[in-house]
């Protein structure tokens, strides 16, 4: 089907996310505004406004009610879904960057760049029930890694935080304690930077990409490299189908390098695979700019990508998607 | 040499201070690397210092036999001439020479001694001048004088020598003998080089040999595929082997940039150019030329890169490569190089110029050997404004003689094409238009083996057209032309592309225009190496288009595209083509590997891909007659081979599918051993929110619902006709 283009950032996108019901797609982007829309028809629902920096992340709370940012002008801000209000701020020394909420909503972990004299870190909050009693407090800090912690999610039960960046390893870190538990394996891990991390729907594992041109697959309680997906451009998005057994890589040439004779030569597209084959089944075409941010709705039926083109492409699959045999 | 001691001296000074040298072990004791505390390792040095001085006393002393037995009188004027001769080499030091005379009849005794400053000199003297022809009757005998004494001992009874037992060196055509009869290749990709096997079957390359830092600028493949070059900064090595890869040769040559081997792989030769050390000096231009087998140093030129700058009276800067082009053919008896005004022809026998002469073609700006014989090809552009023609002539070597020559009036540039048998030769020449503003082409083509060398002029139909590219079909009697209209080059980006032979059904002695493809992406031509088929390819500005065009039908077979493509290159057998993108671009860098009519059979991605050479092979022995034979009754002999592409088939998809059902068990289990921990988790799952149950939301189960929806009903009065 004609993919829907919504145009409502005028900057390149940085991240996507689907609620839990799948109805609502929340977009960050360069400016500084979050978007919503509905995720069927790609109709802007509106703006979360009050950010003074390029939004990198967002996560949305189970019941669709909460909504947190992670943004470059050192803050991280939750949101009523569905007012648009700002409920809180959580202030910083330098520009946050990954969001998730824990199983549960009660938890959010945080990750900070590294700014001027200030180190990377990730940062626990309690997430308050009422708004009102929300206290800006980490319950915890960790530190450790070199370079920017692009992504931080929650592990098995809330028990471990996974973390990956800069420095291409993928660590795993008690979040009762701030222990470091694992490290990946260096001889199998990625080579370079590691921009972007997919847990699975019941998050027994996860999937990396990484600029070094591929997506590793992993799991989450060993940190076992389970596949590993090759293609020709570095990977800045990952997503996984919660249907089939598909991945999809986005990404591209880096913005800078690429060529202005061909369009074809940035290989902007998103790169479709077996997931258990390694095999790539497929493409699909459109963006100007290399991708920047991929999710699948829950449903499995569409998937929406966002590009440093500034648009968010949103696809329903076609039927023949459900059926490719390979 | 006060303080070198002799071992009494030891001893004596040993027993002042009062060490035990019985005690004493000698051998522990280490001095540091390079230095030696003005001791001399071995007790018989100080004895035989003088001794020492004395040999190399002689090694600068050449002795010069076989010259003119002259009487006094005429003494000094062959001094003078020995003199003349030996002072362009070195310097003779004063006193240095010496010619006795025969006390009786007063007359020299043909031969004389001549002390240079060096022996490096000596060395030199000898080197150049043994043999040298005086005259008729006097060619000179030069020996060192150091060798005297060992040809003294030269027993007077011959004996025949040794036979060392043979020990038989590898197969170095091992590769030939593949049962699969696949082709190699080679590949360099970061710092790693790598010969692969082409195993177009199971569609993939298969492994050789590796090496890291193998070589430290290119590689290089011997022209018949024997060895292999490497290059480093000490020189050139090659390799080759039957199983491996093993160093069969160094040839030591510091900064070497440049290498080329003779057709038939006997020489080498390396080049290298050095910076001075003063800046206001001109670079130095060292070649070597190598035996290949021995690794000797057969002959070696040396000076200022506008000694081997090539190109008319003007010169062009810089040097062309190959400096020295070989003649064609396996014997590698001429090579050849342009100077001013000059054609230098040398011969292998000797490595010394033919005829002793270089010949005199004035204001030569491009030469080139014919591929099988030893036929030059030179053009000379018109000199005095155009009072003397400009000329192209074909010289055979080494009697220098011309066999045809063509002139042409208001030439621009002319290029030479060899037919790769050598049977025609292409000249296409650049001419002015009357008003001298631009510049229209036309094709002089010669008969080289026809009786008198028939030439015939070929003019494209439209005169305008620019010529973009030109190919011969090896082996064959068809060239194909990309040509396109040179008023609007520019922007006009479809060329046509036309084919004609040089043999036609009615008349065998006419070029014929076969047929013009028209508005093609292509602006280079690759002929298959066993003709018949071509690629005309579109790299650069057409990123990368293919077109695999059967010449015999006329017809297109395929059209593909590797975007970005920079480099392709057939296999020696035509059986497949490789099309490659090398580091020159940023992205994309590896190669693709195709059949000769398109089929894409695999493809490799290397980052920082360099380059990509097939390994050549040598030329089929078998006879013109056997090879049609085998062409006649292909369907007989390729039997065998397609049973045994089926079986590897079979085999594949029979691997494949149990590679796949492997991976979809390990797959199951992963996802067996997840659920069951999910499930185990649920209840602590549940408390964490806050006794919210059911994890099934996270099974999607997708159901269909139709919903129907009209959106708008209107009535019509539908006229009815009878």
């Amino acid at each position: 089907m004609r993919p829907i283009l919504m145009k409502g950032h005028e900057r390149p996108l940085t991240f996507l996310k689907y609620n839990r019901d799948g109805d609502l797609l929340f977009s960050c982007a360069k400016d500084h505004n979050p978007t919503v829309w509905f995720a069927d028809n790609g109709e802007r629902l509106g703006t979360y406004r009050g950010h003074n920096g390029a939004v990198w992340c967002c996560d949305v709370s189970r019941d669709s009610a909460r909504l947190i940012t992670g943004s470059a002008d050192q803050t991280a801000k939750l949101w009523n879904v569905q007012s648009g209000q700002q409920l809180f701020t959580f202030n910083f020394d330098s520009p946050a960057r990954a969001v998730d909420f824990s199983v549960g909503d009660k938890l959010a972990v945080i990750t900070t760049d590294p700014f001027m004299d200030v180190t990377s870190a990730i940062h626990v909050k309690r997430i308050a029930g009422d708004p009102e009693d929300q206290i800006g407090e980490s319950a915890l800090i960790l530190k450790g890694p070199q370079g920017r912690i692009n992504r931080a999610v929650w592990g098995p039960l809330n028990r471990t935080i996974i973390s990956a960046g800069e420095d291409a390893v993928i660590r795993i870190w008690d979040s009762e304690t701030g222990k470091l538990l694992k490290e990946n394996d260096p001889e199998v891990g990625h080579k370079k930077t590691i921009t972007s991390l997919a847990k699975s729907v019941d998050g027994s594992h996860f999937l990396t990409g990484s600029l070094d041109k591929s997506a590793k697959l992993w799991d989450t309680r060993t940190l076992t490299l389970i596949k590993t997906y090759v293609t020709e451009r570095p990977v800045n998005a990952v997503a996984m189908s919660p249907l089939c057994d598909h991945v999809v890589l986005g990404g591209g040439q880096d913005a800078s390098t690429v060529t202005t004779t061909d369009h074809r030569s940035g290989k902007f597209e998103a790169k479709f695979y077996d997931k258990i084959l390694q095999e790539e089944i497929g493409g699909v075409k459109g963006h100007f700019g290399p991708i920047n941010a991929l999710a699948f709705n829950p449903d499995g039926k569409s998937f929406s990508s966002g590009g440093e083109d500034g648009y968010v492409r949103l696809h329903h699959f076609d039927s023949d998607y459900f059926h490719i045999k390979i | 040499m006060a303080d070198i001691m002799t071992y009494n001296d030891i001893e004596a000074t040993a027993a002042r201070i009062g060490i035990d040298l019985s005690q004493l072990d000698l051998d522990s004791i280490r001095l540091p690397a390079g230095e030696d505390f003005g001791i001399i390792s071995d007790d018989e040095d100080i004895y035989n210092v003088d001794n020492s001085e004395l040999d190399a006393g002689f090694s600068n002393i050449i002795v010069v036999d076989n010259l003119p037995v002259v009487p006094l009188e005429k003494f000094e004027k062959l001094e003078n001439v020995i003199r003349k001769i030996y002072s362009q080499i070195g310097v003779i030091k004063d006193d240095g020479f010496w010619m006795p005379l025969d006390p009786e009849t007063n007359k020299t005794l043909g031969y004389c001694f001549l002390e240079f400053n060096t022996p490096q000199e000596a060395e030199l003297a000898k080197e150049r001048t043994h043999g040298y022809k005086l005259d008729r009757s006097h060619i000179f005998v030069v020996n060192m004088f150091n060798d005297f004494d060992r040809f003294m001992c030269v027993p007077d009874q011959w004996a025949p020598p040794e036979s060392k037992p043979y020990t038989p060196g590898e197969n170095l055509q091992q590769w030939l003998t593949d049962e699969k009869a696949r082709d190699q290749l080679v590949i360099r990709y970061g710092a790693d080089t790598e010969v692969l096997w082409n195993d177009a079957r199971h569609l993939k390359p298969e492994p050789f040999y590796k090496r890291t830092f193998w070589t430290e600028s290119f590689v290089q493949w011997s022209p018949l595929g024997t060895y292999l070059a490497t290059v480093h900064r000490q020189g050139a090595a090659v390799w080759g082997g039957a199983s491996t890869f093993n160093r069969l040769m160094r040839y030591a040559h510091s900064q070497v940039r440049l290498i080329d081997f003779s057709p038939g792989e006997k020489y080498l030769v390396t080049y290298s150019s050095h910076e001075p050390s003063n800046p206001r000096d001109a670079n130095r231009v060292v070649i070597n030329i190598f035996d290949v087998r021995t690794g000797k140093v057969m002959r070696d030129f040396k000076g200022s890169p506008d000694d081997f700058a090539t190109g008319g009276a003007g010169g062009v800067a810089g040097v062309s490569w190959p400096v020295f082009k070989w003649a064609g053919g396996k014997d590698d008896k001429y090579f050849a190089r342009m100077g001013k005004n000059v054609i230098s022809v040398y011969e292998t026998e000797t490595f010394s110029l033919v005829d002793k002469k270089s010949m005199k073609v004035e204001n030569v700006m491009d030469f080139s050997w014919s591929p099988t014989d030893p036929i030059l090809a030179l053009f000379v552009p018109e000199l005095g404004g155009g009072n003397q023609p400009a000329r192209v002539s074909l010289v055979q070597i080494p009697a220098k003689e011309e066999l045809r020559q063509k002139n042409l009036f208001s030439v621009s540039d002319c290029k030479m094409y060899w037919q790769s048998n050598g049977e025609y030769l292409a000249v296409k020449v650049d001419r002015y238009t009357k008003t001298k503003k631009s510049t229209y082409t036309g094709f002089e083509l010669f008969r080289i083996k026809e009786r008198d060398i028939p030439i015939e002029v070929l003019e494209l139909e439209n005169k305008n057209d620019k010529i973009i590219a030109f190919a011969w079909e090896p082996k064959g009697h068809r060239f194909a032309v990309i040509h396109c209209d040179n008023t609007n080059a520019n922007n006009n980006p479809r060329p046509d592309i036309s084919f004609y032979s040089m043999r036609s059904a009615h008349n065998t002695g006419r070029v014929s225009k076969l047929t013009t493809l028209k508005g093609k992406q292509a602006n280079a031509l690759y002929w298959s190496p066993t003709g018949h088929f071509i690629i005309l390819a579109g790299l650069k500005g057409f990123n990368g288009q293919l077109e695999f065009y059967n010449v015999d039908e006329l017809e297109t077979m395929a059209t593909a595209e590797h975007f970005m493509a920079t480099d392709i290159e057939w296999d020696p057998t035509g059986r497949y083509v490789a099309t490659a993108v090398t580091s020159v671009h940023e992205m994309e860098n590896g190669f693709n590997i195709w059949t000769f009519n398109g089929k894409l059979l695999y493809r490799i991605l290397k980052d920082h891909f360099f380059q990509f050479l097939w390994r050549p092979r040598p030329p089929s022995f078998l006879t013109p007659e056997k090879e049609e034979e085998i062409a006649k009754n292909l369907k007989k002999y390729s039997k065998k081979y397609e049973a045994e592409d089926q079986d590897v088939s079979i085999f594949l998809s029979e691997q494949d599918r149990e590679k796949r059902r492997m991976l979809k068990e390990e797959w199951e289990k992963w996802v067996a051993q997840w659920k069951q921990k999910h499930e185990e988790e649920k209840e602590v799952r549940k408390n964490l929110r806050d006794g919210e149950a059911s994890d099934e939301e996270e099974e999607y189960e997708a159901k269909a619902i139709e919903v129907e929806e009209v959106i708008n009903q209107v009535e019509e009065v539908v006229a009815f006709e009878e």
